[in-house]
């Protein structure tokens, strides 16, 4: 395991109930120690002597690229902390409700002084049981949260009824199938759940879940959020698979949030396993492909805007 | 031509127990001073050595050393100088306790700090002066002469004059800027970027001139280290695997290549010239410390490489007899040039 200090990102729309995590994460008795950065001082009910308030400044990287963007704030504070390596285990960002994830994340792989240090653990999003679906219509900033998150708790659940509750776990999953989903009031969960997830490690990238909410996406619009996935019965060729998952991410990159994928190359007996955020991609050979498994390439996009079919009739095509 | 050893002076260097990440290294006139990550700064050397808690559990994160004091900021908001003796005196706190993001001084006593986008100017009799800047001032130079502040900001930098009406002056360029710096001579203002790239502004002599704009590109990381030769005719810069300096005799480097000193396989993280000859000090971020003579290149080694222990901090006395240095590990000593 690497030695870099792992980062969760808590986000989540005004209300829905991360302070409440966050002090619950920071209240109880872990023996660990963590660096918090806020947006608001004085919300937080426990001493801590590495808060640190931020200001959510975007940066745009000179590179030609729109969806580049990294968060300068958390660039200088990250490098303060790390002067102070060994004063606290990891560290957790608590964004404002209408930040936008992507340049949070992505700051963790353009910048080499961060992406040298720290390591991005999970996005976690904190969603509010009775207003998500009312959010999700008038917000565009909380349908981000929820497409970009690994980890979305489903708060205040003991408002809702329990199809209400059904309903908005419906609406989430069609915007994100992959994330792990948990059901909470007062964010009671297990803090194993929130933290040192791994989310970003392309050895964690264990099973991609085949499309169960298929039929359902004649019913989204066309400039919607939405997700996707695909499953090739069976090989990809990477000489047809690397040049179109480039120029996919190249061309659509700022429509992409997130995508993700386990493919079985030909004549590779490794599993090969990529994410990405936006334009940023990332992808190496894994564990050996067991005999007990089928040789599936499976591959899942979350994003706006996307042309389902050419993204479908695009992956068909690298099938070896 | 004869082939010898490389010179090596490792064994005039003096060891220090700072204990923790080196902030800065700096002389309070002819005593060094260590400013440390835990809060505190170290004043003195073996025997004769005292620890001040500054910043305290807050840390320390920025500090520069100017006319005999070392300038400290922290995470408590506050400011604080330190002399020679080690008397500290708190000098401006930010009102709502946030992070000193940079701090700059002059040999007079003016200091100047920031805490996101608030900048503050204290001169020499205590007055305090505000500026909000465009975005984050994440840094500060004041000029050589007059009392004059530049602040490097995202797309571009700001000259501020604290004390007159003159109005700010805004040097544009797009992206994200971090550290400044202004040349001996107060013709160019120079900050590093985010795009592991520094921009030039060379200042308009007249009112009718146009300011011209220098890019200074290829590092393969961040610039985050710059010093002036004494006579303000080269710029020696850490980010890369040698020290990259830059001529900026007469109208700057644009058009020139600059030259490289040190190529070693791994970054400079630190670099500072002699206060008087063409010869710098560069750390490496393996903890190698190596003295390179400009005019021809050669070198001389003050630290092997240690590991874990890169170089964060490095500072010549005023005459340029002694060497003082600190790591990220806590590891510092002190380099004297045998006579």
């Amino acid at each position: 395991m690497s030695d870099k200090i792992p980062v969760t990102v808590l986000t989540g729309y005004l209300g829905a109930g991360k302070t409440t995590l966050l002090n619950r994460i920071l209240s109880e008795p872990h023996g660990k120690k963590y660096a918090v950065i806020v947006n608001e001082f004085g919300e937080i009910g426990i001493d801590n002597d590495l808060v640190v308030g931020a200001d959510e400044e975007v940066f745009e990287m000179n590179n030609g690229c729109i969806c580049c963007t990294v968060r300068g704030d958390l660039i200088r504070i990250i490098d303060g902390l790390m002067k102070r390596k060994g004063k606290f285990d990891a560290i957790i960002v608590e964004t404002t409700g209408l930040a936008d994830p992507a340049p949070v994340a992505q700051t963790f792989f353009m910048d080499q002084d961060v992406g040298e240090r720290a390591r991005l653990d999970a996005v976690v999003t904190v969603a509010d049981a009775k207003y998500l679906t009312q959010r999700l219509k008038d917000a565009p900033e909380a349908k981000n949260q929820i497409a970009f998150a690994d980890v979305i708790i489903l708060n205040k659940t003991d408002l809702v009824t329990v199809a209400e509750l059904d309903a908005v776990e419906a609406t989430i999953r069609m915007l994100n199938p992959a994330a792990k989903l948990h059901r909470t009031t007062k964010c009671a969960l297990p803090i194993a759940d929130v933290l040192d997830r791994n989310a970003f490690d392309l050895d964690r990238i264990l099973e991609i879940e085949p499309d169960f909410l298929e039929e359902g996406h004649h019913h989204h619009h066309a400039d919607d959020i939405r997700s996707m996935s695909f499953e090739i019965r069976g090989d990809v060729d990477p000489d047809k698979f690397m040049p179109w998952i480039q120029e996919l991410t190249q061309v659509q990159g700022p429509d992409i949030l997130r995508c993700k994928g386990i493919l079985a190359f030909k004549n590779e007996p490794k599993r090969f396993v990529f994410q990405g955020v936006h334009m940023i991609l990332d992808g190496d050979l894994q564990r050996d492909w067991r005999n007990d498994e089928a040789r599936v390439s499976r591959a899942v996009f979350i994003g706006r805007n996307l042309d389902r079919d050419a993204i479908r009739k695009g992956f068909f095509a690298t099938a070896a | 031509m004869t082939v010898t050893a490389p010179v090596s002076l490792t064994q005039h260097v003096a060891e220090l127990e700072a204990g923790e990440h080196v902030i800065a290294a700096a002389w309070l006139g002819a005593v060094p001073a260590l400013a440390l990550s835990d809060g505190a700064v170290m004043v003195g050397a073996q025997d004769d050595q005292s620890r001040v808690d500054v910043h305290g559990a807050a840390g320390l994160l920025t500090a520069v050393a100017v006319g005999g004091h070392l300038f400290t900021g922290g995470g408590d908001g506050r400011v604080c100088s330190i002399d020679a003796h080690g008397q500290m005196k708190e000098l401006a706190r930010d009102a709502r306790g946030g992070w000193i993001d940079a701090i700059a001084a002059t040999p007079a006593g003016a200091v100047a700090f920031s805490v996101g986008k608030r900048v503050t100017a204290r001169d020499e009799k205590g007055v305090l002066k505000q500026f909000e800047a465009p975005s984050t001032a994440q840094g500060l130079a004041f000029a050589p002469k007059g009392y004059r502040l530049a602040i490097a900001h995202y797309n571009g930098a700001a000259l501020w004059f604290p004390n007159t009406s003159t109005p700010t002056q805004l040097l544009e360029w797009k992206g994200a800027h971090l550290d400044a710096t202004i040349s001996p001579d107060g013709r160019f203002v120079v900050t590093s970027m985010q795009e592991n790239a520094l921009h030039g502004w060379r200042l308009a002599a007249k009112p009718t001139d146009k300011v011209a704009h220098m890019r200074m590109s290829g590092y393969p990381a961040k610039t985050r280290s710059f010093s002036w030769s004494h006579d303000g005719n080269w710029l020696a810069t850490s980010g890369a695997e040698a020290v990259i300096i830059w001529p900026f005799q007469g109208d700057g480097p644009m058009g020139k290549a600059p030259r490289e000193c040190g190529v070693r396989r791994a970054k400079v993280t630190q670099v500072t010239f002699h206060p008087g000859a063409y010869v710098i000090a560069a750390g490496y971020e393996d903890g190698c410390i190596l003295l390179l003579r400009l005019t021809d290149g050669s070198e001389l080694l003050a630290r092997p490489a240690v590991k874990g222990s890169g170089i964060t901090a490095l500072s010549w006395d005023r005459p340029g007899k002694r060497l003082l240095f600190g790591c990220a590990d806590g590891q510092a000593g002190l380099l004297t040039l045998p006579a």
